[in-house]
């Protein structure tokens, strides 16, 4: 069992892990007529190395562990060294390797091994891995405070924000994202483990279920109120909008993020039993859509066009004033979009026999305080929906762009 | 389906709109034909259809003019059945609306978005007539529940107006031994008090939930000056601000129209309040009197469903005998925490009784939910 690689082993099944998973949540809808053919050995890998990080446009994949932490060292080169193994090892694990070579089995007997072994008989499925740094990293310990960008500030109070400390903030973030939950687990734990002495893990999350689609080649999938999400997001395809709107250029701040984007992490919790409990009327109200079909209210079809100018008897609107998809919409906002790539999540039950599950939104965004802010200002201070919901952690972290073959994560701010 | 016609107060009329023309799940166009196409222009509404049968039409209306125009669908009387604003030239929008009624209607487009439009007749056939309204004993429902909202809003105005002196006065003693009591009042009626956009923020906000630039005012703002920070230069002013906003709010909910929909309503978005405010000791960060909102919060869904009482009995005697119990063990579980005429703070709960709070509610929430497709039927 030398230089065991994942891809090579198991590329071929790997490929039906990944159909089954996306199957599984699309009910053999787009995602699988689309895989289908394609089911080679290597359509599970994202390429890591781009202009922008991987896992911001990488159609949506089902599961998710996403981890912030705070950095303990103070020494900038120890920091920077970290960065550096977390790439070399990212490189690695995207591409379907262990985090080193002969890592989970191949080496000395009497050391512990360098790969922690849990994925060695996964396939890539789709990993990816995207870091992001808090403003708090750009305080006085590296020699960053100069190089914070304006738009990189605390997010303010929202209304009904109920945040819990320790699961909010952070010094840097990793999102890993993969078609099989071990596969993402093990990513996390063996970048946290490369960390060990510089970093420590803040708080973590682990989502199943992508909430939102970001691909046209995707089936919409439901989020834990049973209703479609993600019809109206921004899709990979939708190029000149993610330039508009996701994607930080040159000239918006320092040049270090150009290329970059924004991440704002936010817990939501939902009621779900309150929810339950609610009538399918109401329900539908306070999304705007149907829950069948997805269709806005006074349309026909999931992709027909919300038209918030339709009204029913009397004139009154179809969708309500303080209906969540009009809050959030584009109209509404000025023109505001955002890229969502959420999922939900379930931590077991709260104690008081009610599930203590949600959403974890997740959102990339060009300016969080031209688009993020003013949409959530909106939403907390008049959506239907914040009589079911409950943000209980936040996060903003500025995504740095993609790395070349040599790069490193954070090149563009240390270098 | 007599439901429909009665007339909702506010929130509830647009639910049962959507109500109708949701409910099937998947929506069917006209006549299996697709959408009827309607061409707008300057001068001309082509629709393509003239008749259709009853039930979800949907309109697909072009503007091929060079006005902004909208599209209408009237039943007689012009009573708007549905519309399509703000549509520019060169644009197609949708509209499906429900028509469950045959008879005859009028279609307009309007260029320019004024006048009466151009109109043109369109016959819906088929369709179920609708059974003539006021059924006697839902009426009676909603007669007896406001005559409970009357009553429990004259208390709290009496109340109110008690509790507000003692803060003017300085009394503190005697105003924090008044500000449990008084809440029970509005804690009871409170689905009611919500139906009034800015009062029930204004006189009920907690402190976490203000937006950005909103005043602090009403019951909590004095709970925390009580409290918490002590009585503050203008606790006073905030005490006079409450009184006119309960005054205002008690004359509005002595008039309100309510229908039997949103006594079930009510009586289920109470126990929610319970579930996901009280039980988790938010509601009264500064007193920890939870347990007094609760018990209103349980005193004000019972009223609702009691005077809903003899149509569910008529329609479901199962579903009150199951509510009856769960009331029942709600209370049980409530009384075991009296102390004194009031109850015990929310903070001499241990987590297991907490549990248990939580547990019994849900038992009763899950059947209550129930009560408004009873009440629709």
């Amino acid at each position: 069992m030398t230089q065991v690689s994942r891809r090579r082993l198991f590329g071929i099944t790997g490929a039906g892990v990944v159909l089954a998973g996306a199957g599984a949540a699309a009910g053999a809808g787009i995602d699988h007529a689309l895989s289908a053919p394609e089911a080679s050995a290597t359509t599970d890998i994202v390429p890591f190395h781009g202009e922008h990080q991987a896992g911001i446009v990488t159609p949506a994949q089902e599961h998710l562990h996403f981890a912030a932490l705070d950095v303990t060292t103070k020494d900038r080169a120890k920091l920077i060294s970290l960065l550096r193994k977390w790439t070399d090892a990212a490189r690695r694990m995207t591409g379907g390797h262990e985090v080193v070579a002969n890592g989970a089995v191949g080496g000395a007997g009497a050391a512990p091994p360098g790969d922690t072994g849990e994925a060695l008989d996964l396939p890539a499925a789709s990993l990816t891995l995207t870091i992001g740094f808090g403003p708090s990293l750009f305080d006085d310990r590296f020699g960053l405070a100069g190089k914070r960008p304006e738009a990189l500030a605390e997010l303010p109070a929202f209304p009904k924000d109920n945040l819990d400390p320790a699961r909010s903030g952070g010094d840097l973030c990793i999102q890993a994202c993969a078609n099989d939950p071990q596969v993402a687990v093990h990513a996390v734990r063996n970048l946290v483990r490369i960390g060990f002495g510089t970093t420590e893990v803040r708080w973590s999350q682990l989502g199943f279920g992508r909430s939102a689609s970001t691909s046209r080649t995707q089936v919409t999938p439901r989020n834990l109120f049973g209703f479609k999400d993600g019809t109206n997001n921004l899709k990979a395809e939708d190029t000149d909008a993610l330039a508009q709107h996701v994607w930080v250029a040159p000239g918006d701040g320092p040049d270090w993020l150009a290329g970059g984007s924004y991440l704002v992490a936010r817990r939501i919790r939902m009621h779900i039993e309150t929810w339950d409990r609610t009538s399918l009327d109401e329900q539908e109200q306070v999304v705007g859509r149907t829950k069948g079909t997805g269709a806005p209210l006074g349309q026909a079809a999931e992709f027909d066009p919300v038209d918030l100018h339709v009204g029913g008897a009397g004139g009154r609107p179809l969708i309500p004033a303080d209906a969540h998809i009009r809050l959030a919409s584009a109209e509404n906002l000025n023109g505001v979009r955002i890229l969502r790539r959420g999922y939900n999540f379930v931590d077991g039950s709260d104690g008081l026999g009610h599930l203590e599950a949600g959403l974890f939104f997740l959102c990339f965004n060009r300016d969080p305080r031209t688009q993020f802010v003013p949409m959530q200002k909106a939403l907390s201070a008049k959506d239907a929906m914040m009589e079911y919901i409950e943000h209980t952690g936040s996060a903003l972290f500025a995504v740095p762009p993609g790395v070349n073959e040599t790069g490193y994560w954070g090149e563009t701010l240390f270098g | 389906m007599t439901l429909r016609k009665t007339p909702f107060a506010i929130a509830g009329s647009a639910a049962l709109l959507v109500l109708s023309a949701c409910s099937g799940g998947d929506q069917k166009t006209a006549a299996d034909g697709g959408p009827i196409t309607v061409e707008a222009t300057d001068t001309g509404c082509a629709v393509s259809t003239t008749t259709a049968n009853a039930g979800n039409l949907t309109f697909e209306v072009t503007n091929k003019g060079t006005k902004v125009t909208e599209f209408y669908l009237y039943a007689e009387g012009d009573r708007i059945m549905g519309e399509v604003e703000n549509i520019a030239p060169g644009l197609t929008r949708k509209l499906t609306i429900e028509v469950p009624d045959a008879g005859t209607y009028q279609t307009a487009c309007k260029p320019g978005m004024t006048g009466d439009g151009i109109r043109a007749a369109f016959t819906v056939t088929g369709g179920a007539t609708r059974q003539a309204d006021a059924n006697t004993k839902l009426a009676d429902a909603t007669r007896s529940y406001s005559t409970y909202v009357a009553s429990q809003s004259d208390a709290l105005l009496t109340e109110t107006r008690k509790f507000a002196d003692a803060v003017k006065s300085g009394n503190v003693e005697d105003a924090k031994a008044r500000y449990a009591p008084t809440r029970v009042y509005y804690e009871r009626i409170e689905p009611v008090a919500e139906k009034f956009g800015d009062l029930d923020p204004a006189i009920d906000v907690r402190e976490a939930d203000l937006e950005e630039g909103q005043q602090f005012t009403g019951f909590h703002r004095l709970e925390k000056d009580l409290w918490s920070t002590g009585l503050q230069a203008d606790s006073a002013q905030i005490a006079d601000k409450l009184v006119a906003d309960v005054t205002t709010l008690v004359a509005q909910a002595k008039a309100i129209q309510l229908s039997a929909l949103d006594l079930a309503n009510g009586a289920k978005g109470l126990l929610d309040e319970v579930a996901t405010g009280k039980i988790t000791g938010e509601e009264e960060t500064f007193s920890h009197t939870d347990l007094w909102d609760f018990q209103a919060n349980l005193d004000g869904s019972e009223a609702a469903i009691q005077a809903l009482r003899p149509v569910l009995q008529e329609r479901d005697p199962q579903l009150v005998s199951q509510v009856d119990t769960e009331f029942k063990n709600v209370q049980t579980l409530l009384d075991a925490e009296r102390a004194g005429d009031g109850f015990k703070y929310y903070t001499e709960l241990t987590q297991e009784q907490v549990r248990q709070f939580a547990s019994a509610v849900d038992a009763l929430s899950e059947p209550l939910s129930k009560v408004a497709e009873v009440v629709a039927q």
